[in-house]
């Protein structure tokens, strides 16, 4: 039992440790990049928690898709990180103090003795399946949710195509299908000329 | 394993024929020409219409809750969602002139707005954390899209912006309250919730608070309360005069309904704590609300505060936490929406070529052109003041009676006083649209059409019914809480 608290920890400090150093780094990439790392030893804590479906999902997702598109945004635009780190040092007080008054507030709300009680989950057995245990509610208890959320899909895809679908005039555009279907009457024109005499 | 039982579809039946008819006016849009534009919105009002009769067909006697008590539909749902329907029609109607004005009559536009509506939907019949909040956001997704619908104005995009980043902090602190209830009491259902806090609300009172903070912030920053509101002017101005209107009408009904399903279906046991957090609430929208609304001179900046102080008198109804107090909440709710759908529309009429009317100089003049649109006009900001005999009036009257019958004299007291102080602001426009000459040149360029003129003055003369006749409307309302 001891070996996993210590895998806990360790997980957790990295996790603290990557988040605090995203917010604190100058360079946009390895900014990025720490994110990645604590994307992973979160993935890691619900590993853990023998949530492997999500751990695995969110390695796939966060770290294969958004992470990575996010590192080719950072990379071909220049964005000028002067102007965006003006006021950093104004506002840090007041951030500071919210920030701690904030986390004093939740030193003060969770109740340890009873968050102890608790305690871990109950292990389960090898055979079972977190993955087969999200497919079996997925579509039936949350069936209202999951088409809800497909919906917010869909209107997030009608929103961006309204947003930036434009014809801009004076592009030089071509139309494939009406190349190929061209005649050859309608591109050459046959001229009929009387030789000229010598 | 447990069999698995299809949940019963009925209840949800109004939300499924929204659906198709949303994405039949995106389909059926495609392969419409420019000019055929007319149709879109033809098929947009026949879904909303189409919705209603639904909803009144499947409305139950009794409270009915599906999708593995995830979905309920009960008497407020279905007052809640009629009104909704009804102010999407008005919303869509209105708007048609202003949007072929301005470039924006596109078929998008419409199903956007049939998706927030059926997120606004959703949000009213949630009975659990999860579907409220996916309600919520397909509200905000869509209305960030309506926003920054006309793409060329770059006061347009910098309010969608502001919105997009404020709406989304405001959903991550949501989403923290709604997980710290769900750690402290193991459901995300409502109902079970409530249960389960009735128990545990004297073992870990102050770990319920702390969550409960979190989802009150969620609220107040959603329906715009004070100090939560600083996205509200900018947004209002921002957004093209259509989109305010819808923006200032029906998410107001959307999110009553979220308050009340999380503070009261869900939280009931904690009312104290929230009505004190509400006190609070009410008192700073009242007074900042209603005394920065005096400085502003752009009317859309104008009506955008006070909502500010509208929110706070809707927050004042729910602090009583008496089923008269909810109504009347939701009678306020409900009648505001009409009236601030009344209002922008007329601002909505004035827009004149190539620029909209949002100053309050650009309604100068009004009465001498056009008597009975200033009339209108005229009725809709009384009613916002709460000067009898309009609906308005006998709304700030129930509230105020609701929050006196819990012994908070000194809170009826304030909302009595700064809706005096609210009352100038709201006759300077009275003054500007009766006395005020407008400059040399300036003319009014209309765009009325007969149907949007008959609706108008319909939904301007149903201020006045309403506020001579309240009885019908507010018995109504009481039944959604007994």
């Amino acid at each position: 039992m001891w070996i996993e608290t210590l895998i806990f920890y360790f997980f957790a400090a990295v996790t603290v440790g990557s988040a605090l150093a995203m917010i604190t780094v100058r360079n946009p990439v390895h900014a990025a990049l720490l994110l990645v790392l604590t994307f992973f030893s979160s993935a890691f804590i619900w590993m853990l928690l023998e949530a492997e479906f999500l751990a695995i999902t969110l390695v796939l997702v966060y770290v294969g898709a958004v992470m990575v598109l996010f590192l080719f945004v950072v990379m071909m635009l220049d964005i000028n990180l002067a102007v965006l780190r003006e006021g950093f040092v104004r506002f840090l007080p007041v951030g500071a103090a919210l920030a701690l008054g904030l986390f004093t507030m939740i030193w003060y709300a969770f109740d340890r003795a009873r968050l102890d009680m608790i305690g871990a989950p109950t292990p389960k057995p090898a055979d079972y399946s977190n993955t087969r245990a999200l497919g079996q509610v997925l579509y039936t208890d949350y069936v209202f949710a999951f088409e809800a959320a497909a919906v917010i899909l869909l209107v997030a895809i009608i929103a961006a195509i309204s947003l930036t679908l434009r014809r801009r005039k004076g592009t030089k555009y071509q139309n494939p299908s009406e190349q190929i279907r061209v005649r050859k009457a309608e591109r050459l024109k046959v001229i009929k000329m009387e030789a000229e005499k010598r | 394993m447990n069999a698995f039982i299809p949940p019963n579809l009925m209840p949800a039946l109004p939300e499924l024929v929204l659906l198709g008819m949303a994405c039949l006016v995106l389909v059926v849009d495609l392969f419409l020409p420019q000019n055929k534009r007319g149709f879109t919105l033809l098929l947009a009002l026949a879904a909303l219409l189409a919705t209603a009769a639904t909803l009144w067909q499947v409305a139950p006697v009794e409270i009915m809750v599906s999708f593995n008590g995830s979905f309920v539909i009960d008497r407020l749902a279905v007052i809640l969602k009629l009104g909704l329907l009804l102010i999407l029609f008005l919303v869509f109607v209105y708007s048609r002139d202003f949007l072929r004005e301005f470039g924006m009559y596109r078929g998008e536009y419409y199903a956007l707005g049939l998706f927030a509506a059926l997120g606004m939907m959703i949000m009213i019949s949630a009975y659990s954390f999860l579907l409220l909040y996916l309600g919520l956001e397909l509200l905000a997704l869509s209305l960030y899209a309506m926003i920054a619908f006309r793409r060329d104005s770059a006061v347009a995009s910098e309010a969608a912006m502001k919105y997009f980043v404020l709406g989304a902090m405001a959903s991550g602190i949501l989403l923290y309250g709604m997980s710290l209830f769900y750690g402290v009491t193991g459901t995300l259902d409502l109902a079970r919730l409530s249960d389960v806090i009735r128990i545990q609300s004297v073992e870990s009172p102050v770990m319920l608070s702390f969550a409960l903070t979190f989802i009150v912030v969620g609220i107040a920053f959603k329906l715009g309360a004070v100090p939560f509101h600083m996205w509200v002017p900018d947004v209002y101005h921002g957004a093209p005069t259509s989109v305010t209107l819808f923006l200032g009408t029906a998410p107001k009904i959307a999110g009553f309904a979220m308050a009340i399903r999380l503070l009261v279906d869900g939280a009931g046991a904690l009312q104290v704590e929230w009505g004190q957090m509400f006190v609070a609430l009410a008192v700073a929208s009242l007074a900042i609300g209603n005394i920065v609304a005096i400085a502003q001179t752009n009317f859309k900046r104008m009506l955008a505060y006070s909502t500010v102080s509208h929110v706070g008198f809707i927050m004042m109804g729910l602090l009583a936490g008496t089923a008269t107090g909810y109504a009347a909440a939701m009678f306020y709710t409900l009648t505001y929406a009409l009236t601030a759908a009344a209002a922008f529309g007329v601002l909505m009429l004035l827009s004149r070529d190539g620029r909209e009317a949002s100053d309050l100089a650009d309604l100068r003049g009004l009465n001498d052109r056009h008597p009975w649109y200033a009339a209108l006009l005229a009725i809709a900001l009384f009613s916002m003041a709460g000067v009898p005999p309009t609906v308005g009036f006998y709304a700030k009257l129930v509230v105020v009676n609701a929050v006196i019958q819990v012994d908070m004299l000194w809170l009826a007291i304030v909302a009595v006083l700064f809706s005096v102080i609210g009352l100038f602001y709201y006759l300077r426009a009275v003054k500007v649209m009766y006395f005020d000459k407008p400059e040399e040149g300036q003319e009014f360029h209309l765009l009325d059409a007969l149907d949007n003129r008959l609706l108008l003055s319909a939904n301007g003369v149903s201020l006045l019914l309403l506020g001579l006749f309240p009885s019908a409307l507010m018995a109504w309302c009481l039944t959604a809480f007994v």
